[in-house]
């Protein structure tokens, strides 16, 4: 499973000022009460806690105060080969920035070395507007144009990282149960209450269900909404039901669609039944159940499920 | 002010992929009816308990809430929870029975690192505007450290090795370990770099788990646990995140904070040192002399549970007290990257 989104960060006076002056090529430092020159910049002092007085120019080029060496560049970091992380201090900076230093192999790197940073094409004023850093010893780049630049005040940073979620004993039971026609549930030793899908553990006792127990596919809805509002991925069109479905002997409800009928009759205590979609499309999923219908039973009363809302 | 002092530990065996969710409930329901056997304790009697956990290492919203379920949280519970190493949400405890609110507090962390990728994950607890962007991972953060170490002359690839080499020698004799083994230095600095200057050795391993830790009141401590370890000191102290603002090659925050908490004079020091030279650079912050005996349950290097493995440390050093090993035990956690920020807890046995 991957999980994605999209940062989007206000800079505030200091970084903004960094921001736009990487945008134009350009390195920024902040002086601090005690004369020494941060750069990357603070925003508070670390002595006086006040802002920065005045940004100044360093770099571009600097030198390695430490390496590490990348052989196995993972997703998302400056490059896809084998290159060093370093910390650089930049000319006229008394502290060093972190960035990456693309020099080949490990035997190119040592402490103390000298790099200048090699600038993005298209720059945006966001860190990654310096690509990496690259050896002094390297041809020269040709005389770049600094682009004339608008201030920056926002950054975005995208964000991906990838899971791999496990279905727990419980969980595992009643998804295969589902792929096999069948709802499977647990039941608390303590309580006695049945929970489905398990949850592994009775959240009222604390104490690890393991009771399997099957459950029909009938039950009330016990409480439920209209969707009205349309978002991606949407499979029914508005408006619909979604509800909690309380099975016929489970203590907990589930949340399922009710459809089949107009979502204005849909009604606390309605008797429902599971809709199976066609068995040959049928995986370990709960999708396997298309909707719950109305059975056209007497509604149940209010007291009968009243502790399952 | 009432004193307090631990008095029960549990710790899950540490997995390299363990088979529950990472809700952690599978991996705490078991370890919560340990310690409340131990200390005769049911769940109604604890006053406040404190969870520390992450959604980043989660790969879902509001993880915590879903632990709850070990709990068996009805009747109604206080709780709290912090997105930190569970020795941090141990300090909050330790403040609600030192302000009275509570006799008895629970602290339990929990972390299955597997299902992610964990040093990337780790990118995500950096500053956001120049560090995080770039994703340096967690290993490579400490590579830096581990180098700028060996060239200063505070330490070889040789001592490092060697941290390693007594890691899993002592956690041979823990059964809840991840990594344990007879090995020599020499023939782990035959191995290929990992993160040059650090090989695979120098780093803890990645391992799911959970831990859990009661601590009392004096007017409980005793009645609960025949050798509570009591609490004399318990501090936390945070370093810059700018990595290059800091001295790598030592870290004042722990140093702070175990002057403050009396890291001085103690037989015993749990430190939470994920990689090797970390150990190194903790023993000199710390001001443990050489008589003073390390990790001996293997330290995070044998098993490195993210969100558990600093409280575990703190209940470890405990588990020293009650025993009759030690008289006086350190606890140590750390948290962010390269020794960013350290928590010390110091306890020791009354007659």
């Amino acid at each position: 499973m991957e999980i994605g989104f999209d940062y989007t960060r206000s800079l505030g006076p200091t970084l903004s000022q960094f921001m736009t002056a990487l945008a134009g090529r350009r390195i920024l430092g902040s002086r601090g009460a005690d004369g020494r020159v941060h750069a990357p910049p603070f925003e508070y002092d670390p002595v006086t806690f006040a802002p920065p007085a005045e940004l100044v120019e360093v770099g571009p080029q600097g030198t390695v105060t430490t390496w590490s060496w990348a052989g196995t560049p993972l997703d998302g970091q400056p490059l896809a080969r084998p290159f060093a992380w370093a910390l650089i201090r930049l000319d006229g900076a008394d502290t060093a920035m972190l960035h990456a230093v693309d020099a080949g192999s490990p035997a190119a790197m040592r402490t103390g070395m000298r790099v200048r940073p090699r600038w993005a094409d298209s720059p945006a004023g966001h860190i990654r507007d310096i690509t990496c850093f690259e050896p002094c010893t390297a041809p020269a780049p040709g005389r770049e144009q600094a682009p004339r630049q608008e201030p920056v005040a926002m950054m975005t940073t995208p964000v991906r990282l990838r899971y791999e979620h496990t279905a727990s004993p419980g969980e595992t039971a009643y998804l295969h149960g589902l792929a096999a026609g069948r709802l499977l549930g647990q039941r608390c030793p303590a309580c006695g209450k049945v929970y489905v899908p398990s949850r592994g553990v009775c959240p009222t006792d604390g104490v690890a269900t393991a009771e399997q127990v099957e459950l029909p596919g009938t039950g009330i809805v016990t409480t439920f909404c209209v969707v009205n509002v349309p978002f991606r991925g949407q499979r029914v069109t508005p408006p619909y039901v979604a509800a909690a479905v309380l099975l016929d002997g489970a203590d907990i409800p589930f949340q399922h669609l009710v459809l089949g009928c107009d979502p204005g009759e849909v009604r606390m205590g309605m008797r429902v039944k599971a809709v199976w979609k066609p068995r040959e499309q049928w995986g370990t999923t709960a999708e396997n159940i298309e909707c719950f219908q109305p059975t056209g039973e007497p509604d149940a009363t209010y007291e009968s499920y009243a502790h399952h809302l | 002010m009432t004193e307090v002092a631990v008095v029960g530990f549990a710790q899950s065996p540490i997995e390299r992929r363990g088979d529950g969710t990472t809700s952690g409930v599978e991996m705490l329901v078991p370890i919560f009816h340990q310690v409340l056997a131990a200390t005769g304790l049911a769940k109604q009697d604890i006053g406040f308990w404190c969870s520390g956990s992450s959604d980043y290492l989660a790969g879902r919203a509001f993880s915590f809430v879903q632990a709850v379920d070990a709990i068996g949280a009805f009747p109604p519970i206080a709780e709290s929870h912090v997105e930190m190493d569970g020795a941090w949400a141990l300090y909050e405890a330790w403040v609600k029975i030192l302000t009275g609110e509570a006799d008895i507090a629970l602290a339990y962390g929990f972390g299955k690192s597997s299902a992610g990728e964990l040093r990337r994950v780790l990118a995500l607890q950096l500053d956001p505007y120049l560090l995080a962007p770039l994703w340096p991972d967690s290993v490579s953060i400490a590579a830096l450290q581990a180098r700028l170490g060996i060239e200063a002359g505070l330490w070889t690839e040789k001592d490092m090795a060697q941290v390693a080499v007594r890691s899993r020698a002592a956690a041979l004799s823990n059964p809840q370990a991840q990594l344990y083994a007879d090995v020599r230095a020499d023939d782990l600095l035959d191995e290929p770099y990992l993160a040059d200057p650090l090989r695979a050795h120098d780093c803890a391993p990645i391992g799911d788990g959970a831990a859990v830790v009661i601590m009392a009141s004096a007017e409980r401590a005793n009645e609960l646990c025949e050798r509570p370890a009591w609490i004399t000191g318990f501090e936390h102290r945070i370093d810059s995140a700018q990595l290059g603002a800091r001295d790598l090659t030592t870290a004042p925050s722990a140093a702070g904070a175990g002057r403050a908490a009396g890291a001085g004079r103690v037989d015993v020091a749990e430190l939470h040192a994920p990689f090797t030279h970390q150990e190194i650079l903790l023993r000199g912050a710390l001001g443990l002399g050489d008589d003073v005996r390390v990790n001996p349950s293997g330290g995070v290097l044998a098993g490195n549970p993210m969100f558990a493995a600093g409280l575990a440390r703190i209940g470890l050093a405990a588990r020293e007290i009650s025993t009759g090993r030690a008289g006086r035990a350190l606890g140590h956690a750390t948290s962010g990257p390269a020794l960013q920020q350290n928590l010390v807890c110091v306890m020791e046995a009354r007659s």
